[in-house]
Parts: structure tokens; C-alpha cells; sequence
């Protein structure tokens, strides 16, 4: 698998996320990826990046344009943040599960939106997440 | 700050999105109707999403939030136009739209609203046909 483009870009407040949705959007229209699978990759970042923005104060994410072989091509989004973590990985992606107000269908909703979902998590340091979408996948 | 316009057109409450939904924006617009609908009575609440490309679980509980708070209002919602890609995302994120009517287009949204007003002010009991 190899980068063929890789961008950090910061998450401070709610705008910022309306930037790296845009530019995500950009990077797919350039691979060529189907609006359905755009759309599943966006909502996906938007329910992560969101996370990252009320339970750390914000991150930053690394966009990667990637491929496995000329046909195959995609993207792979990873968000990191210095938050407090999250102390049950296996409670925090399940269906209906938060700490805070939401309808908790975030983290596991967002990994049924993509190809590829991984999570990690330090009590105190942080987490990051990264999730990939092929452009047929 | 940014607003979501919301226009009056007799009974009716029109609200177009034609920007990109961020938290603070889909907030705004919630408390701008529910004082909107008090203000003019308003019997029916209608959101064009059609120009809208992302609906995650936040702003799908804005939406539904908008419809329940109407209700108690004594106004109907209905959300028009959302691109078949945004409900096969909401479906698969596993967003329960329950308690939204939504309709095609802006024609067949206004229509159902007309009907709804039409059906509370003649019949006692509450007839739902979506």
C-alpha cells in the first residue's frame, strides 16, 4: 500500500471542520470516488471529527490519499487528539452507548460507513481513530 | 454569525439550507423556529435539504428535534429533498428518523402540509398519512 498524498490539517473549532470535510471531498472527487461512498466517508469524518472537538477540545487529522494497485484507490483519514481517552473501547463502540448527551451512534455508526475503522485509546493521553474508504468499496 | 434564513409564506415556515451544517448553524436554526413558529402561529414547518451533502447523527437529531418541539407547538414539520445519498448514509449509520415526515420535493412537502392542516381542522381525530 502506498501514500500518494498525505495532509495534517488542525482542528480547533466547528469551522475547521467544515474545511477538512471540503478538502476530503476535494481528494475524493480527484480519485474519482462515487458520490454514495463520498457521502458514507464525509458523515463518517463528521461524526469523528465532532468527537474529537467536545471530548478533547479539538486535534488534527491526517488525510492520506492511498492505493493498493492501479485500480484500487482510497482514502484513509486519522484523527488524533490529546484528550482524555477513552476509558472502554468495547462500551464506547457500542449502539446507544455516550458519556455525553448524544444518541451514542457515533463511533460504531461511523465504522459502518467505512472500510477499514481502528481505534486507539490511552487513559489521559489521547485517542485516534482511522478509518479508510475505497474508492469502490 | 451565520444564519439559516427562515421565511413566511402564510401558515408555513420555509427554511432552505443552502450551506454546509455545522453544530452552532443546525442550533441556530432549531431555537430560530421554535421562536418563529410562536411568533407568527405557524401551522407547518418546511426544510428543503436538498442542497445539503451531509446529514451525521447530530444533525439528524437537530432535525428530529425541530419536528418534536413544532408538534408541541401545534405545527407540523416536513423535510424535503434529501439526496439519496445522504438517506442511504443515514440509514446505515443507524439514524432513526422516527417522528419526520419527509416528502420528495418542496410541491409534494407543501402539499402534505396542506393536507395535515386540512385533516386536524376537520376531523377531531389526528389522521396521519405519510
Amino acid at each position: 500500500m502506498i501514500t500518494i498524498n498525505s495532509e495534517t490539517i488542525n482542528i480547533k473549532t466547528e469551522q475547521d471542520a467544515v474545511f477538512l470535510r471540503n478538502r476530503v471531498s476535494e481528494y475524493a472527487n480527484k480519485i474519482k470516488m462515487g458520490l454514495v461512498n463520498q457521502t458514507k466517508l464525509l458523515t463518517a469524518a463528521s461524526e469523528l471529527v465532532r468527537n474529537m472537538l467536545r471530548y478533547a477540545g479539538g486535534g488534527k487529522v491526517l488525510c492520506e490519499v492511498i492505493s493498493q494497485s492501479v485500480l484500487q484507490t482510497g482514502i484513509r483519514l486519522t484523527f488524533i487528539d490529546n484528550g482524555p481517552g477513552i476509558p472502554n473501547i468495547a462500551d464506547a463502540m457500542k449502539d446507544g452507548f455516550s458519556t455525553g448527551k448524544s444518541l451514542g451512534i457515533g463511533l460504531p455508526g461511523a465504522k459502518r460507513l467505512v472500510n477499514e475503522f481502528q481505534i486507539k485509546s490511552q487513559e489521559g493521553e489521547g485517542t485516534s481513530v482511522t478509518i479508510l474508504k475505497w474508492k469502490n468499496g | 454569525m451565520e444564519k439559516i434564513p427562515i421565511l413566511k409564506m402564510g401558515d408555513f415556515l420555509l427554511v432552505t439550507v443552502q450551506v454546509d451544517l455545522y453544530d452552532r448553524l443546525a442550533l441556530g436554526l432549531e431555537s430560530d423556529l421554535v421562536n418563529m413558529i410562536r411568533k407568527y402561529s405557524s401551522r407547518g414547518v418546511l426544510i428543503d435539504i436538498s442542497a445539503v451533502n451531509i446529514v451525521d447523527s447530530f444533525m439528524g437529531r437537530i432535525l428530529g428535534n425541530i419536528a418534536q418541539m413544532s408538534k408541541i407547538l401545534d405545527a407540523h414539520t416536513v423535510v424535503v429533498g434529501m439526496q439519496p445519498a445522504v438517506a442511504i448514509t443515514l440509514i446505515e449509520l443507524g439514524l432513526p428518523m422516527t417522528g419526520v415526515h419527509t416528502a420528495l420535493n418542496v410541491e409534494k412537502g407543501m402539499a402534505m402540509l396542506r393536507d395535515k392542516l386540512f385533516l386536524t381542522e376537520e376531523t377531531p381525530n389526528d389522521s396521519d398519512n405519510n
